[in-house]
């Protein structure tokens, strides 16, 4: 299977969206709303709900279900209020002690005039950086597409997840083919060097599982559910301090470079 | 006695031929003409140098390379540069990437798209850093990110205010996932500087976009941009394509930032050295800040 084939998988109708994630895996979800600033973006999911019997707070990038839904939902990409929505959970999860558990789909945050007169890379830049000492476990998972920077301003987590016919990038194929061959028509080119696959992603170190889909669905739940509730106990009982040092370690890594005088 | 050859047709020298046009016209002073990229005004650069990068005519602010900041905002021979040999490493192998490093070198007289150091202002130390508008246009991999991090790591350890100078495209797409995850490190380090209590003035120059906004250029305690600066997420051309409508006048321009409430001001260019210094004597912490230079 080729690099766009699996771009083509992860982006598919029909895919299980972060609400079918929510369903299959948790209970008691509790859905709350809005932003306290300005909106409510529906391309964010936001809630409290159970995983098994520890409440935990749950955040997604929603794709939407059908046309009409998919539409009302901006094809999840997230306003500077999504962003925010999650910020605002996120804290209360830190508040009340909750681990923060998100799943990530889009093809990027949105951009658009609101979305800008809003400040996107605000909204981006305060996720990161909070995230990075947020004093509860994190846990990101990526089910299908994970579009730079609106991506990873759900993924700065203790670990990160993919399912197996995901992607994560810092540039779509069609925008990488276009800026460098100005031919967006090569993406497939352009997601082979891009090494946006999650077998390519796991060997760079970027994403610590992935997730089979040779399973059936349900059973990608339950082998997720199992996973959380491992994870959390583990980051839990190392302690909050050395839960943010090694969360600030695992970013701290990435990067190729030399130093030797040539 | 007529001169030998003076019937001989005239040499026209070609024009970039500077050994022939020396030769011709040896009092024509070498300098070069810039045209003002917003009036047209036609400058020499010494005398654009010397207005500070800035247009005579219409202060149109120019883009301006790291190494002429410095002098700009350093007391004089303070600066201390860090990680100079840094460069680039084309890890996955990205077809034209070790040829356009080539070249961005060749064009910026850099080896990567920031410098990063102490030096003093006014007289108080500081940490800055300052992105490279010739360096690939400011884009961030791994070098801008490792660099940016060592250089937060450094001042929350020897209690220094940074101070960082941006212009960026956004993240190195050569770099693939690797100069996403530095939006992530940065960010971490810029954190944990913060959370010590030291102060991080950023200042947005033209162009200031995607994963630098997305990160590092927005955590600033206090965020300055220079004159008609272009700032935003997605880049204009990007938002266009996506609505199919043009962008109204002065979208994500640094006057529009500071309507929409994204910076503290916006400060001309000749003014920058002053305000830094004020605002750095505003946050001295008693005898803390004093890392020998």
């Amino acid at each position: 299977m080729s690099a766009y084939d699996v771009v083509l998988k992860a982006r598919a109708n029909g895919r299980a969206t972060a609400q079918d994630y929510i369903n299959g895996i948790f209970t008691d979800f509790v859905e709350l709303h809005g932003d306290r600033r300005f909106a409510d973006d529906s391309a964010v999911i936001a809630g409290i709900a159970r995983l098994g019997d520890k409440s935990v707070t749950v955040i997604g990038l929603e794709k939407g279900s059908d046309v009409k839904d998919r539409a009302a939902r901006n094809f999840g990409s997230a306003q500077p209020e999504g962003y925010r929505k999650a910020l605002r959970q996120m804290k209360q999860a830190e508040k009340f002690g909750r681990p923060v558990i998100c799943f990530v789909d889009t093809s990027g945050a949105y951009c658009g005039i609101g979305a800008e007169e809003r400040g996107q890379g605000q909204a981006i830049a305060e996720n990161l950086w909070t995230m990075m000492t947020l004093g509860v476990p994190v846990i990101s998972v990526i089910i299908g597409e994970g579009g730079s920077g609106g991506a990873l301003a759900l993924a700065v987590a203790d670990e990160v997840w993919m399912l197996e016919n995901s992607i994560y990038s810092v540039i779509s194929p069609e925008g990488c083919a276009s800026i460098l061959w100005k031919d967006s028509t090569k993406a497939p080119d352009a997601a082979e060097c891009l090494k946006l696959t999650s077998r390519e992603l796991y060997r760079l170190g970027v994403v610590e599982k992935v997730i089979t889909e040779k399973l059936g669905q349900q059973q990608i739940y339950d082998t997720l559910s199992r996973l959380f509730s491992e994870t959390i106990t583990r980051i839990d009982s190392e302690g909050k301090e050395k839960m943010l040092e090694a969360r600030y370690e695992r970013f701290r890594k990435f990067g190729s470079y030399t130093e030797t005088v040539v | 006695m007529l001169r030998k050859g003076i019937f001989r047709r005239p040499h026209i020298a070609l024009e970039g031929n500077t050994k022939q046009t020396k030769a011709i016209t040896p009092d024509v002073p070498e300098e070069l003409c810039i045209a003002c990229p917003s009036c047209g005004k036609m400058m020499f650069s010494t005398e654009l140098d010397e207005n500070l990068g800035v247009c005579i005519s219409c202060s149109h602010h120019l883009k301006l390379n790291a190494r002429k900041r410095i002098i700009l905002i350093a007391d004089e021979g303070s600066f201390i540069e860090h990680d100079t040999d840094m460069t680039s490493v084309n890890h996955l192998d990205f077809p034209g990437y070790d040829k356009k490093l080539k070249s961005a070198k060749a064009d910026s007289g850099e080896k990567e798209a920031v410098i990063t150091g102490i030096c003093s202002i006014g007289g108080i130390n500081t940490a800055i850093f300052i992105m490279d508008p010739y360096f690939m246009m400011g884009s961030m991999g791994s070098v801008v990110g490792e660099k940016i991090t060592r250089l937060f790591e450094f001042a929350t350890i020897n209690n220094l205010h940074v101070i960082g100078y941006c212009v960026s495209g956004g993240a190195r797409m050569q770099e693939g996932i690797i100069s996403l995850m530095q939006m992530a490190k940065v960010s971490g380090a810029v954190k944990l500087h913060s959370d010590k209590g030291l102060l991080y003035v950023t200042v947005l120059t033209d162009p200031t976009t995607g994963g630098v906004t997305a990160s590092f250029a927005m955590q600033g305690d206090i965020i300055i941009a220079e004159p008609g600066a272009l700032v935003g997420f997605a880049g204009p051309r990007v938002i266009e394509q996506t609505i199919r409508r043009k962008l109204p006048e002065g979208f994500q321009r640094a006057e529009f930032l500071l309507k929409a409430g994204f910076v503290d001001d916006i400060v001309e260019r000749r003014r920058q050295k002053e305000y830094l210094r004020l605002l750095l004597s505003l946050h001295e912490r008693n005898g803390e800040n004093d890392v020998s230079l």
